[in-house]
């Protein structure tokens, strides 16, 4: 109980002190300490756990997993790693006159806010909370990719809020229905929208009202998740951002988002006993998969063409889900984690060589290597991790995938299988030549904290070649309830 | 047979929020959208009084009163308020025609009447007809988005949406449980306020508050 009063509280105190403390000196290294203590909560928790199992707090408001718990783990982890990776980021960006000390202190606040925003859609038991999360953790966005106050910026901004906003206002129109539908089982006093009554009662609700609310509800979500046709918002808002935010949005904001979808899913599913909802998130999926991959070759801008990656690879996901059975569930819980460790770190490493060169165009980002092994092996590393090379954990869920698929939805494999080569030879076609060659880098004003960049490499590492006992178990037991 | 004297004025007002959402649609001045805006936001207050005296849902009476604070007063003063500061008051120019607009919110009600039917028949409030004008309005308020270039009217279609929404919860369920309606309106709230912040950043950039100028991120 304790440590999920913890985990919530902490951020939003933090921000609610970072926005009172102000530019002073000492705002970044609180940004860590909050964002570490946040993490070391989530450990405790996660400890707890796998001492005592799934537990309920909060007359049940909030509620802990297999499926959340690693969730909230990772997030907080990744929002640990980035402060640390932020505070030279951020210092740079001020040398480089792009940002001065009132939107530092709008940035730490809001980052904090964000993070605490998510862990709280995370824990929720109460799918309109959930909703109100989302939104919260839209609203902080926005002000963080407005950050620069660039037209660019201010353009990703307003496309990133109306579009979300818009989707998000489908979500709560399917959480109405939601409603409507358990409150005819439940009543309005039993906790019609606490998810584990759901859950307990799914079988009972009405079909044709669940059907239309998870239409609303994937349209809803899946705006935030980032599938195509509903992904514009994506690329602008991580390309015009501060990188700290574009690592943090695809780390974990998309992974929250499509937490929610899921977590409609199964209650769907429990009601209608077919496959609609799965079909639907496949033809979803698949669709990411297969547009943003062309999208990929076309791109100029580093930090988009990591974004197109993370539509993709939601896409994987997504698709994953919705084929359903153990082995493509675990796979997809599996490459959530992996994704969100590698893509981060993919941004940790961009964005500073965006700082040494100036620019985020890959035609002007040349020989990285030369000048910093460190930014450039990072590079390198996290992108043919992200590309599906073993030993690196997305290898593995990546392959389960797609040989579920051959073995369940062979008319799929063939689309999968050419998006994830074009997509491959688009990658690193771009990427290569960024990394080696002659260069034209600079010197930055303050050394880089790669430390994290490394550290998440060597996670994806381990989990392509060894996954903890007890995470694996959160994953069957998570892939069970996902059905 | 006739209807008790609640359910007919019910349906009136339902009617009036979906009269008032075409009437925005065809408005292009400003404060005008604005008190239209405010008009809507007092039917549906008037809708959820009229929902709990006869339900007797006490927190549908603190639902009508946050709706009356923050969807008649606040939101609109502060709408109002900042149409005068960034003086945006001539006409709203639509992307189409405005009768051409009409004839496809006349389609999008048929529809919206068309989804809600199988809903509206497992429902056993007193308020079950008013869930497709309670969609209709939502849809009426998609479009208006659709049609606007200016930002002003966007973010008044958004909250005219998040009216629709609300009409949509008490006319199926008599209203979402408190915690989750003072969420929304936070959640609303803050928004207006961030997105009050943003004209005046957009003006400063662009000189406008044109969303031709928010149209150069694309990929080639």
């Amino acid at each position: 109980m304790i440590e999920i009063a913890v985990i919530l509280a902490l951020p939003f105190s933090a921000g609610a002190l970072l926005a009172l403390w102000g530019a002073r000196k000492w705002a970044a290294e609180f940004n860590i300490a909050a964002s570490f203590a946040t993490f070391v909560a989530a450990a405790a928790l996660t400890a707890r756990v796998i001492s005592e199992g799934p537990l309920l707090a909060f007359d049940r408001l909030f509620f802990v997993d297999a499926f959340n718990v690693f969730l909230v783990a990772l997030t907080a982890f990744v929002g640990c790693t980035t402060a640390v990776f932020s505070r030279p980021y951020m210092r740079i960006e001020e040398a480089h006159g792009r940002l001065t000390p009132p939107r530092l202190r709008l940035y730490h606040s809001m980052y904090q806010v964000f993070v605490g925003a998510m862990l709280v859609a995370l824990l929720t038991n109460n799918m309109g909370i959930l909703w109100v999360a989302m939104e919260a953790a839209t609203l902080a966005t926005v002000l963080l990719v407005s950050l620069y106050r660039t037209p660019a910026s201010l353009e990703a901004a307003w496309k990133y809020f109306i579009l979300c906003g818009v989707g998000i206002a489908q979500a709560l129109f399917g959480t109405i229905l939601l409603y409507f539908a358990a409150e005819r089982v439940l009543g309005a006093e039993g906790g019609a929208l606490l998810w584990t009554e759901l859950n307990q009662v799914k079988s009972q609700l009405e079909p044709t009202v669940l059907s239309l609310s998870f239409v609303f509800l994937l349209v809803g979500y899946g705006t935030k998740v980032g599938l195509v046709p509903l992904h514009n918002w994506l690329p602008d808002a991580h390309a015009e951002g501060p990188t700290p935010v574009s690592a943090v949005l695809s780390g974990l904001l998309l992974n929250v988002a499509l937490y929610a979808v899921v977590r409609c899913k199964v209650l769907v599913d429990g009601s209608l006993e077919t496959v609609f909802a799965g079909k639907l998130m496949m033809g979803f999926g698949l669709l990411s998969v297969v547009t943003s991959a062309f999208f990929l070759m076309r791109q100029k801008d580093v930090k988009r063409l990591f974004a197109y990656s993370s539509i993709e690879h939601m896409g994987i996901i997504t698709f994953a889900f919705g084929m359903g059975g153990a082995v493509a569930s675990f796979a997809g819980l599996l490459h959530m984690t992996v994704h969100s460790l590698t893509k981060s770190a993919i941004f940790y490493t961009v964005g500073h060589a965006a700082q040494k060169t100036g620019t985020q165009l890959i035609a002007n980002i040349r020989g990285l290597i030369q000048v910093s092994p460190t930014i450039g092996w990072g590079l390198t590393l996290g992108c043919l991790a992200i590309l599906g090379m073993p030993p690196f954990g997305v290898f593995a869920s990546e392959f389960l995938i797609l040989t579920t698929a051959m073995r369940d939805q062979p008319w799929a494999t063939p689309f999968l299988l050419g998006a994830l080569g074009v997509a491959f030879a688009a990658v690193f076609s771009k990427v290569q030549p960024m990394v080696f060659g002659d260069t034209n880098a600079k010197r930055l004003p303050h050394p880089p904290s790669m430390l994290p960049v490394f550290l998440h490499m060597a996670l994806v590492l381990m989990l392509g070649l060894w996954i903890p006992p007890y995470l694996a178990e959160w994953y069957r037991q998570a892939a069970q309830m996902i059905g | 047979m006739s209807l008790p004297l609640s359910s007919q004025l019910l349906n009136l007002l339902a009617a009036v929020l979906l009269l008032l959402s075409f009437a925005m649609l065809a408005q292009r001045r400003l404060l005008s959208l604005v008190s239209l805006f405010a008009m809507q936001g007092f039917a549906l207050c008037l809708a959820t009084l009229l929902v709990a005296l006869t339900s007797t849902q006490t927190h549908l009476f603190y639902s009508a009163a946050l709706t009356l604070v923050l969807k008649v007063i606040v939101l609109p003063y502060f709408l109002y308020r900042m149409i005068h500061k960034l003086e945006v008051l001539w006409d709203v120019e639509t992307l189409l025609n405005i009768p051409m607009i009409m004839l496809l919110g006349i389609v999008l009600v048929v529809i919206a009447f068309n989804l809600a039917v199988p809903i509206s028949q497992l429902s056993s409030t007193i308020t079950r007809s008013m869930l497709g004008i309670a969609l209709a309005s939502v849809l009426l308020s998609f479009l208006m988005m659709i049609t606007r270039r200016k930002a002003i009217p966007q973010v008044i279609g958004f909250l005219a949406m998040e009216n629709g929404l609300f009409f949509a919860a008490i006319s199926a369920t008599y209203g979402m449980p408190m915690i989750i309606e003072l969420g929304i309106a936070l959640d609303v709230l803050v928004g207006v306020l961030i997105l009050g912040v943003f004209f005046f950043q957009i003006r400063e950039q662009f000189d406008s508050l044109d969303l031709e100028h928010l149209e150069k991120l694309r990929d080639e």
